[in-house]
């Protein structure tokens, strides 16, 4: 039984660890580039062949491989062995419950195509994040260094802070769709809303010609509000610009992992690329349908094709079809991140901490409350 | 219900075995060459004349405090939403009595100055 679960996490550690990480490092030294008006990463080659500087990330981690791992005087040595692997692991095995396609069936089996599907999925992310917190208070205390003390207090207050931003304002989402399992969050978001329903809440019928106005049943149109808070959230917890100011380079020179050099400052860096990914992820699935397609829900494409092509043959591609969005939607929220990230200056600590605690944390509650009173109002 | 964690035990091990992969590959690949100089704390070339191990600033320890708050509520939230539509109109005039104390709360922390850096 175990087998169907390794081949499925194999999968996932191939494609989002081993494949897509290091093409996001590339495209964050090409989008800066971009934005920048430079030409980027275009140098490290294999006799003569460049490949648009696809190679870096290879030059990259063959050069941390390669150099020396020094621990400082009066560091705490298994403090500091430990953070990195901390700092990189919950950012890896969150995606174990991200689905990446629906629940198809040929013939008498049924596949699922995520790791671990368990009611408490996006519980169980938010507590697997929340370890990263340790990693970063961790390493900035074990290294005995002024500077990786400050990063490591700031990153923790900053990420605790955020953790309850991020938790309040994913309630409205789950008073939408009345789970936290990310499987059925996704089949709920495989359909259409119908824009002028609500005319039938005040005693009236919605004319025939309404009705064809419809849009996704995505959650960022039930909680557009909820989309830009998570995303903030999400964001800041994950301390890259414009929320860096734990390792905010002309301050505290890098912060928390100032003392790592070699493969652990590599996996701290790793994990925040892998990081961008998880957010991705999770808003994509939670807020932007996850592997739905916009328009064509998984029974008409197997009905559709199906009926010309074969039920098989259509489920077959609807898997590949399935996929592809996902990927698609993923891309997407990656480069808005890169976008944001190159975009917007750092926040100065005090601006980061007020946005949480008196901008995002009272207009998440607000957002709770409003939520409630408007779908009890609806559905009556 | 143990099935759950099937899937998620896997990942478990399958992360571990890659940090901790990555890190065996980089101690034998690494060269070793340690002295005095190049293990001091990094402090832009000066010796190091503040120990980091010391008190710090009372603000953290207030974030910290809050969090636990907010956070504890925030799980008292979930379940909640979860069953909402079933509980309805009563379960929705329950939630408002348990924020209001914890918002009041809020509030008094921002006039108190609690919140400012």
């Amino acid at each position: 039984m175990p087998i169907e679960e390794i081949c499925k996490t194999l999968f996932i550690i191939l494609v989002i660890v081993a494949g897509l990480a290091p093409i996001i490092t590339w495209i964050e030294r090409k989008q800066s580039a971009l934005m920048q008006d430079r030409i980027g990463a275009n140098r490290a080659d294999i006799g003569g062949i460049t490949v648009l500087g696809l190679l870096h990330p290879m030059a990259d981690v063959l050069k941390l491989m390669t150099k020396e791992d020094v621990v400082p005087q009066g560091a705490n040595r298994m403090m500091h062995m430990l953070a990195p692997l901390i700092a990189a692991l919950p950012a890896i095995i969150a995606f174990g419950v991200i689905p990446w396609g629906g629940i198809y069936s040929f013939g008498d089996t049924t596949i699922k195509m995520v790791a671990a599907d368990p009611d408490w999925g996006l519980l169980y992310i938010f507590a697997i994040g929340s370890i990263a917190t340790y990693g970063a208070i961790m390493a900035g205390w074990a290294s005995n260094n002024n500077w990786s003390l400050l990063g490591g207090l700031r990153a923790s207050a900053q990420m605790i802070s955020y953790e309850v931003t991020l938790g309040l304002s994913v309630v409205g989402i789950f008073m939408v769709f009345e789970t936290l399992k990310l499987t059925d969050m996704v089949m709920a978001q495989d359909t259409t809303l119908r824009v002028f329903g609500f005319i039938e809440v005040f005693g009236g019928t919605v004319p025939a010609f309404l009705d064809w106005v419809r849009l996704p049943a995505w959650g960022i149109f039930y909680q557009p509000l909820g989309f830009v808070m998570f995303l903030t959230a999400m964001m800041a917890e994950n301390k890259r610009p414009p929320f860096d100011a734990p390792e905010g380079e002309s301050e505290l020179i890098a912060g928390y992992f100032l003392e790592y050099s070699g493969m652990r400052f590599g996996l701290f860096y790793m994990s925040e690329f892998i990081e961008v990914i998880v957010i991705a992820g999770v808003v994509s699935t939670i807020f932007l349908g996850g592997w739905a397609i916009p328009f064509l829900d998984q029974a008409t494409i197997i009905g559709g094709i199906g009926s010309f092509m074969g039920e098989g043959f259509a489920t077959g591609l609807c898997v590949i079809l399935h996929f592809m969005t996902f990927m698609l939607k993923l891309i997407v929220m990656i480069w808005l991140q890169m976008l944001l990230r190159w975009t917007l200056p750092r926040f100065r600590y005090d601006q980061v901490m007020n946005l949480c605690w008196k901008g995002l944390l009272p207009l998440s509650i607000a957002n709770i409350l409003i939520t409630g009173a408007v779908m009890l109002l609806v559905r009556g | 219900m143990l099935a759950d964690f099937t899937g998620i035990l896997v990942i478990l091990i399958v992360g571990i075995v890659l940090v901790c992969g990555m890190l065996g590959v980089h101690l034998l690949l690494g060269p070793r060459r340690e002295f005095s100089e190049k293990q001091e704390p990094f402090e832009c070339g000066e010796k190091q004349i503040v120990s980091p191990r010391q008190r710090y600033a009372v603000k953290f320890y207030m974030v910290a405090i809050l969090f636990v708050i907010f956070d504890v509520e925030a799980i008292f939230f979930y379940p909640w939403a979860a069953v909402f539509a079933e509980l309805s109109w009563f379960g929705y005039w329950a939630i408002l009595v348990f924020t209001l104390p914890l918002a009041v709360g809020l509030l008094y922390e921002w006039l108190k100055g609690g919140l400012e850096w």
